[in-house]
């Protein structure tokens, strides 16, 4: 037990003072996390900036409630002059420029960005045709159209990248953690002064294992911790909790990928460069990276096979789909299964000594 | 005395290569014992066989009555091992090495500090070993050998890639485990290291033991000539030979030879008695040096060539 124990905590300090591998295995998924959760998030696309020239009168005339509407979609800037405004939509600052020319509305819009001009356009055409209509006497309209999102209002970006990082980042964490400990203890001759110690095999293996959980189960919190922060804004829905047991299966199942890795490898750069050859193609074939909804149908395929898949999907099922805590346990099953083949192949290509 | 180590016919083959082709020894209690050899001679797969960490293709080893191979666990905790290259965890201090260590024999680390003090590296106790010097890791792996206060300990090379100073401080150390009643099992492939710290001293090559016994014995054995040398202007190169054919009792098979180098009249010799006195009765002794044959010497008389680590 005194064993375990120390090792275990030597384990832990070396992985807490490797600044590398902190790295990958905690800043770096969230890096993405962050990244992607505020790139895309926000469930409302963003106004779009719209610079008036001189007086605009159809503008000014509007009442302030339709002023309001309008501005969720378009936000106002200026009076500025012409060229000065021509200018900021040429540079991409604003989508467009308006003036009002007597009773003629000129839009100026650039080629640059056809999504921004056809959204400002869109909006003006309304406008106009309301302002004729209204001239024209026909004070209330007989239809209105209302957009609404098919999904879940919570269904924003960090919905989808945050089970897929945290997979990833779990995975990477026990692939690298239990390969890299195998090569440079293997490499510096630690297996064999361990072997040369009276200690169980169950102790040196068990430590590893106790450590890679911990480290599975602090990403776990903290990824989630962070996703859930106001400007992420993660929603959990479905049985969250469940991710915990998920997190120990899959962290069992690449921790074995680790193993396998560490028994094949030679050097702790071959090491490294094998576990990153494994995770990352997976990774992307795993949904971890890219929504597969929109992936080739071949990657989703590819992605029933993959331990990391599995790992993705039941933790998307159980943390933001809304699933119930059975869903969980058929991809708990199959990566146990996964673990249990590795560690059979891992123990069959052991070595304690490099000659 | 019964010994701590019986090793009988042992061989170890690699494919085609015989890296261990039966030697045989015993070690007894509380003795410093030596392998010497030259790179490739056989020294570490034979200790490793004697550690355990090899099985002999055929042999036996006892340690302490028992066998080490295969893994034996009563045993482990009464040898202490120093591998070739120093085995730490990675970044971790010299303290936390050790307790380390102690845990895996099951101790709490109460002994740390004072095995620090005993490899002179009390001040280096919170230094990550990743950042000491090859002879402090030398060191601090000989402590961690020492944790379990082992009755045999085996050191594999300590000096290897050391200075001369560090060499030094080593051999400090080394001596006083052998002086608290240890039995010292080392491999080296320096001569003078054998010499200095080793009661008897297998020297081995190509697999085999050539010759075993303590260096000085079997220095004396050799019966090899001794080098005299004295100043320049002592002595004329002639007047030197002159004077070692007035001398009588001349080996006629292994005449004396006179050279002459920059600093020094060098006399080789089989009879360095009447040369030295004839030499003093000259007052020609002025920047005298005298020395003996070496192990050197004795691997050179047993191989034909010249010893190379």
């Amino acid at each position: 037990m005194r064993a375990f124990s120390a090792l275990s905590v030597a384990i832990f300090k070396g992985l807490l003072r490797d600044r590398e591998t902190l790295f990958f295995t905690l800043v770096f998924p969230l890096f993405f996390i962050i990244l992607f959760g505020s790139i895309f998030g926000g469930s409302s696309p963003s106004a779009q900036k719209v610079v008036r020239v001189g007086d605009v009168a159809i503008l000014d005339a509007l009442p302030a409630d339709a002023m309001a509407e309008l501005g969720k979609i378009i936000e106002f800037q200026g009076p500025e002059p012409l060229e000065q405004a021509l200018d900021e939509v040429r540079s991409g600052d604003v989508a467009a420029a308006v003036e009002q020319v007597g009773d003629r509305i000129v839009l100026h819009v650039s080629a640059a960005d056809q999504v921004k001009a056809a959204t400002v356009t869109g909006v003006f055409n309304g406008l106009v045709n309301e302002s004729n209509l209204a001239v024209a006497g026909v004070v209330t309209a007989k239809f209105s159209l209302d957009t609404a999102q098919v999904e879940d209002e919570s269904l924003t970006a960090v919905q989808w990248v945050a089970p897929g990082m945290i997979g990833y980042g779990i995975a990477i964490g026990a692939t690298f953690g239990a390969a890299m400990t195998l090569v440079t203890w293997r490499e510096k001759k630690v297996l064999r002064r361990l072997r040369l110690a009276p200690v169980p095999t169950s102790s040196i293996v068990g430590s590893r294992v106790m450590v890679s959980l911990g480290v599975a189960l602090v990403q776990l919190v903290i990824f989630i911790g962070v996703a859930m922060l106001p400007f992420l804004g993660l929603q959990l829905r479905g049985a969250w909790y469940m991710a915990i047991p998920l997190v120990i299966c899959g962290t069992l199942a690449f921790l074995s990928i680790g193993l396998v890795v560490g028994a094949v490898a030679k050097t702790a750069e071959g090491a490294s460069a094998l576990a990153n050859l494994i995770t990352l193609p997976m990774a992307f074939l795993s949904g971890a990276f890219i929504p597969l909804d929109a992936a080739p149908s071949w990657i989703g395929a590819t992605a029933k096979v993959l331990p990391m898949g599995h790992l993705v999907s039941g933790l998307q099922d159980v943390l933001v789909r809304g699933q119930s805590a059975s869903s969980a346990l058929v991809p708990m099953a199959i990566l146990l299964g996964f673990a249990v083949v590795l560690v059979g192949i891992a123990t069959r290509l052991f070595r304690w000594d490099n000659t | 005395m019964t010994p701590a180590i019986v090793v009988r016919d042992l061989v170890k083959r690699y494919g085609d290569l015989v890296a261990v082709n039966g030697v045989s020894f015993e070690v007894g209690d509380g003795e410093f014992f030596g392998i010497l050899g030259p790179n490739g001679a056989g020294k570490t797969t034979t200790l490793e066989m004697i550690e355990g960490l090899r099985e002999p293709d055929s042999g036996t080893v006892e340690i302490l009555g028992q066998s080490p191979y295969p893994r034996n666990s009563a045993l482990l905790s009464r040898i202490g091992v120093q591998l070739q290259a120093s085995a730490f965890f990675e970044r971790l201090t010299a303290r936390e090495q050790i307790s380390t260590f102690a845990a895996l024999y099951d101790l709490p680390s109460t002994r740390s500090d004072e095995l620090l003090e005993m490899v002179g590296l009390t001040d280096k106790a919170g230094t990550r070993t990743e950042k000491l010097s090859g002879g402090q890791a030398q060191r601090l792996a000989i402590a961690c050998a020492l944790i379990q206060d082992p009755q045999v300990v085996f050191l594999d090379e300590p000096s290897a890639a050391l200075d001369p100073q560090a060499r030094r401080n080593l051999w400090e150390v080394l001596r006083e485990i052998n002086s608290r009643g240890k039995t010292v099992v080392l491999t080296t492939h320096y001569m003078d290291e054998a010499e200095n710290l080793c009661d008897r001293v297998a020297i081995m090559d190509a697999g085999e033991i050539l010759r075993l016994g303590p260096p000085a014995e079997l220095v004396r054995g050799l019966d090899a000539p001794v080098r005299i040398s004295v100043e320049h202007g002592m002595l004329s190169e002639p007047a030197a030979r002159q004077m070692l054919a007035d001398l009588p009792g001349a080996d006629v098979d292994r005449p004396d030879t006179v050279e002459e180098d920059i600093s020094s009249i060098i006399i080789t010799t089989t009879r360095p008695s009447p040369v030295l006195s004839e030499l003093a009765a000259r007052d020609a002794l002025a920047g005298l040096q005298v020395r003996g044959a070496t192990l050197e010497d004795v691997f050179l008389d047993l191989t034909g060539r010249e010893y190379r680590a």
